[in-house]
């Protein structure tokens, strides 16, 4: 991995001083150019893992990380681009295993991937208008129509928010816990209070 | 078949066997259930556990899983539902032809386990009714043959119409013989 390679070439591109792995932050408009000259020249000729992330108390909320691999040199390094207006152009026309993960990210939270060949949702259906794994979405749902009318005519179901029942279910911080992870409220157990 | 539902004297009655036509139809549907395996998540490997050697479902007489459901009559849903796939199980349900019974297998299929969550249907029971619920995080195999002896003891018991109460409303189906 030739760091010095990559800044100086790449001016914007930040080296983070990663503790396992080289990582460097890239600006979205280097993106590209930084991926392909990682695979075309130093070897990182697969994609491991793209995934999205949501950054908070920075000024840009979204993110997504990249991680590339050299079968070669055996050597990972991970990338960090920031999403502005939640924007981050496609790596899929340099590396196609990037197409579901994208639109993962786009799924779960609403990056857009520009130049993306396939935009649309992965896990959720195509008519869902949430991003589930924002900070801002209750871990229960919101209440959204049954993604199938007719099935949801007759069965009068709608996508309701699942009953938390006293969670989310945390464990409790500083030393191991001797119990398992229990809801802060537990007033929904038939277990009696221990005198 | 329950013992009073036919009597049999061979000294009196000699090679006629006299009893109802809804003992003799429930005792055949009984033994002869063809299950349409729903298998979404880790209950379904316990579900094949059952198909195999060692527990052998078909010591009960209801080992033809079908994977088509235009020949199957028992759905059993093993895993976790999403709203995603809520609408192909509840459209397999309808392509299964009547009389059809639904076993909901463990903790997710009865009421959404521990997946409290955006993403998961809490209960089968809310697009599809449910005759048998197996407990179970995932249910042994034993526990799956339990739920399923207790399913035609069910059918045993069903009068000459299924009549069966879905969100309030009851839904009928007549045999036609």
């Amino acid at each position: 991995m030739d760091a010095a390679a990559l800044t100086s070439r790449f001016p914007a591109t930040q080296d983070l001083a990663g503790k396992d792995m080289p990582t460097f932050r890239v600006a979205g408009t280097d993106l590209l150019a930084v991926v392909s000259a990682l695979r075309d020249e130093q070897g990182f000729d697969l994609l491991a893992d793209l995934c999205g992330l949501e950054l908070q108390g920075r000024p840009v909320r979204f993110g997504v990380v990249i991680h590339l691999l050299s079968t070669t040199h055996k050597e990972y390094v991970r990338l960090h681009v920031d999403a502005v207006n939640d924007r981050v152009p496609s790596v899929s026309a340099l590396h196609p295993g990037a197409n579901w993960h994208e639109r993962e990210a786009f799924d779960m939270f609403g990056i857009v991937f520009e130049g993306h060949p396939d935009p649309r949702r992965i896990l959720m259906w195509d008519s869902y208008p949430y991003h589930p794994l924002r900070k801002d979405f209750p871990l229960a749902g919101i209440e959204v129509p049954f993604p199938a009318a007719d099935v949801a005519e007759v069965t009068g179901q709608k996508v309701e928010p699942a009953p938390m029942m006293g969670g989310p279910f945390v464990s409790h911080g500083g030393k191991l816990s001797e119990g398992e992870p229990s809801a802060l409220d537990q007033s929904w157990t038939e277990e009696k209070p221990k005198a | 078949m329950v013992k009073s539902d036919f009597g049999y004297n061979s000294k009196v009655e000699g090679e006629v066997i006299v009893t109802r036509a809804d003992a003799v139809v429930n005792w055949v549907r009984s033994n002869s259930v063809w299950p349409m395996p729903m298998g979404l998540a880790c209950c379904a490997i316990e579900l094949m556990a059952a198909g195999g050697s060692r527990f052998d479902i078909s010591r009960f007489g209801m080992e033809v899983m079908r994977f088509s459901p235009r020949q199957a009559d028992c759905m059993i849903v093993a895993g976790t539902v999403t709203y995603k796939m809520a609408e192909v199980v509840r459209r397999i349900y309808d392509q299964m032809a009547e009389p059809k019974w639904v076993v909901a297998m463990g903790a997710c299929a009865s009421t959404g386990g521990m997946y409290r969550s955006y993403a998961t249907l809490q209960g089968v029971d809310n697009i599809v009714p449910v005759d048998i619920y197996i407990s179970g995080c995932p249910p042994r195999p034993e526990a799956l043959l339990d739920g399923m002896m207790l399913l035609q003891e069910k059918i045993r018991q069903e009068g000459g119409s299924l009549r069966r109460t879905f969100r309030g409303r009851t839904v009928e189906t007549k045999i036609v013989s």
